[in-house]
């Protein structure tokens, strides 16, 4: 589906109309990401983010693939394999690189893309499903990401999967069970490193489903804009291609560059050096830390330190832990406010940066050791995460007042050209409407 | 509905958190051990910064290091005779310097287990056979593979090279180190298995160069840089390829993003 004034496919060469009426796969690209799909004209660089996840994705299953050639699941060998990659296998190195990088900027990508869906109220009707996907998207990348980390088998590797997979242990009475269930055993050992590689190998593929369902479930509304209005005619819209294919060419060449510079530059600075030491049951690290991408959420589990209302601490982590992901889903029904855009949501707009800070000292708090002050400022900024979502939001979406809204993006797009070039006119031939008077 | 059950939530999680947070601490003692311990030295190399090269005379001075003094009881389990020829020296070296050590094989004719002089392809023999007998050898330490030392360590190459020079200081007054063990403040628990490992003229360079511990400690750190990331030279060379092909590639991007967009107003 699309609004109506969409640019209709025409298959123009004799070849391209035999294939279009066997099989409309040009047809379907055109319609998704091509001249037939008509965009929000005011879109700005926070939503090229989408389009860069996607090939985040896409550079992970292509380097992973590769990988997977070179490597061996198998607890004495893992370690030694990923050697032999970084040093004998030709360019061995550049892809191992590539792949552990390119999980650090895939998580850096789509958090700046949740946060975008936050700012812009993305989340809201008619795009909840689109949201929840999202959603699912995260919570399959955590888990794809974390089997991941354990496979080179090293002492990070070994000793996050212990802690991450102990915690199921917390769940009472069944707990214990579903644990060794989950590990293969009392302790991570070879068979945990071999269902972790097939999973490992397996989930992207089952992102990249749910990424299409996504991608689908979009294109019915469209995307969301700045200024958080609904599209109403042609003259708000411009066709995907070639404008905003190539606006997401400039980003992707943006974003290339960051990504190059850390792989080939400071290719070890996101990860732990722990991780170089094959892994020993045991000698335990010092400092078990994940990776930096799921440090807010270890935050949050380890802000939970007193038994409470029968539940031990470690279970009250577990849940907590679970729920700042799964809120998320429940978001769309947790503000109730009509206006979409936070530039129109001033009172909301505040409480969203605290958010920012607000994850970014989780983030921090994480990654330190579990000791005062740390423990206190991770339960102090836990406790604002929850408040912010499940207290605070539905509150201010009751009692805000918003800025009023412009009409329409069309009208929105002519106010900001006037105020950066008072004389300026719009240029003939461009799609700008007049403004109503 | 949602929100009166997500308020409720939202509120049995803030007053656990509440709680906890105020529950009173007691007061951590002070770790005797961190505050004896050091941040590493800062140190500087050839190859330090984004376009550094290896200098290979110093990798070969640091190899000389490590083959007549760590590696009698470190290993260099990732690195081959054959990867020698990276650092300078000729095929024809690397076959006298393999030769010089047996690795164990198999009799072709009666399958009984032999020793071999060793060549270039094989890897780099092991100082033990096994974990077991490194300990037995070593006062129950075990000596760590060096091969990825530079990257398994934070600050790897200052760390490495504040460990080597940081021996001699006489631990605080009150302090007791260990039976068998050494005082040096930049080893994570200050009390180390090893024992000072470089004395001044303790090996002699084919180059000339004055064995100070402070060179030697210089030369075995760059080398064991190479050893963690041989490729260190060409992933820089391929980064810089592919940073100038990229920023053309951005030049070109904004270019047609403005012509396709010129007059149109978004």
């Amino acid at each position: 589906m699309s609004f109506p004034w969409a640019e209709q496919y025409e298959p123009k060469s004799p070849l391209m109309k035999w294939i279009d009426s066997r099989l409309p796969l040009p047809r379907l690209v055109f319609n998704a990401v091509g001249a037939g799909y008509p965009v929000p004209r005011n879109i700005n660089i926070w939503y090229n983010f989408g389009v860069l996840a996607g090939v985040a994705l896409m550079i992970q299953i292509i380097t992973g693939i590769v990988l997977a050639m070179h490597y061996s699941a198998h607890v004495s060998t893992a370690f030694n394999s990923i050697e032999h990659i970084m040093r004998d296998v030709n360019s061995g190195w550049l892809i191992r690189y590539l792949h552990m990088n390119g999980a650090s900027f895939f998580f850096i990508v789509v958090y700046i893309h949740i946060f975008r869906g936050l700012y812009y109220g993305s989340y809201k009707a008619p795009r909840e499903v689109v949201w929840m996907l999202g959603v699912v998207i995260l919570l399959l990348m955590m888990a794809t990401a974390f089997m991941g980390y354990v496979l080179p088998w090293g002492q990070m590797s070994f000793w996050g999967a212990q802690v991450i997979t102990s915690l199921f242990s917390a769940i009472p009475l069944v707990g214990e069970p579903i644990r060794q269930w989950l590990v293969g055993g009392f302790a991570p050992d070879n068979a945990t490193i071999t269902r972790f590689f097939s999973l490992h190998y397996i989930l992207p593929f089952v992102i990249l489903g749910v990424v299409i369902l996504k991608i689908w479930a979009l294109h019915i509304p469209g995307s969301t804009n700045p200024t958080g209005v609904d599209v109403k005619g042609p003259q708000d819209t411009l066709p995907f291609h070639p404008y905003f294919t190539a606006k997401d060419f400039v980003s992707l060449c943006i974003y290339l560059l960051a990504f190059a510079t850390v792989t080939f530059f400071l290719p070890n600075a996101l990860g732990h050096p722990d991780n170089y030491i094959p892994a020993n049951p045991l000698s335990t690290p010092a400092h078990i830390v994940p990776e930096w991408y799921l440090l807010p959420f270890y935050a949050i589990l380890r802000a939970f330190t007193v038994d409470l209302l029968f539940i031990e601490a470690k279970l009250w982590g577990v849940i907590a832990m679970f729920s700042s992901i799964l809120l998320l889903l429940f978001l769309p029904w947790l503000d109730t406010s009509k206006v979409r855009s936070n530039a129109y949501r001033p009172l909301y707009r505040t409480f969203f940066w605290i958010l920012v800070v607000d994850v970014l000292v989780l983030g921090y708090v994480g990654a330190m050791p579990a000791e005062e002050p740390y423990v206190r400022i991770g339960q102090i900024a836990t406790m604002y995460y929850f408040a912010h979502f499940l207290i605070i939001l539905p509150i201010v979406s009751a009692i805000e007042k918003p800025l009023p809204l412009p009409n329409s993006i069309a009208e929105a797009v002519l106010a900001k050209a006037q105020k950066l070039a008072p004389q300026a006119t719009p240029a003939p031939g461009s799609a700008v409407a007049q403004p109503a008077e | 509905m949602v929100r009166l059950i997500g308020m409720a939530i939202g509120a049995i999680f803030v007053f656990v958190l509440a709680w906890a947070a105020l529950v009173p601490r007691e007061a951590a003692a002070p770790d005797p051990v961190k505050l004896l311990h050091k941040e590493p030295r800062e140190v500087s190399f050839a190859h330090s910064g984004p376009f550094g090269t290896f200098d290979r005379a110093q990798l070969q001075r640091g190899f000389a290091v490590y083959k007549q003094v760590c590696s009698a009881c470190h290993g260099l389990y990732h690195i081959h005779f054959r990867n020698l020829e990276d650092i300078g020296f000729s095929e024809a070296e690397v076959k006298a310097i393999a030769a010089e050590y047996e690795v164990p094989a198999i009799d072709p004719n009666t399958g009984e287990a032999i020793t071999r002089p060793a060549i270039p392809s094989d890897k780099w023999p092991r100082p033990f056979p096994n974990e077991t007998a490194a300990r037995a050898a070593n006062n129950n330490a075990y000596p760590p593979d060096l091969s990825l030392i530079i990257k398994a360590r934070k600050n790897g190459e200052a760390y490495v090279y504040s460990l080597l020079t940081g021996y001699g200081e006489e631990p605080p007054a009150g302090f007791e180190v260990p039976d068998g063990l050494n005082y040096n403040p930049y080893f994570h628990s200050v009390n180390i298995a090893m024992a000072q490992p470089l004395m001044v003229d303790q090996i002699e360079y084919a180059d000339g160069t004055k064995a100070t511990v402070d060179q030697m400690a210089k030369d075995v750190t760059a080398f064991l840089r190479w050893a963690a990331e041989p490729e260190l030279e060409r992933r820089r060379q391929a980064g810089i390829a592919t940073l100038i092909f990229l920023a053309i590639l951005t030049v070109l991007a904004w270019l047609s993003y403005r012509r396709v967009w010129a007059g149109v107003q978004h």
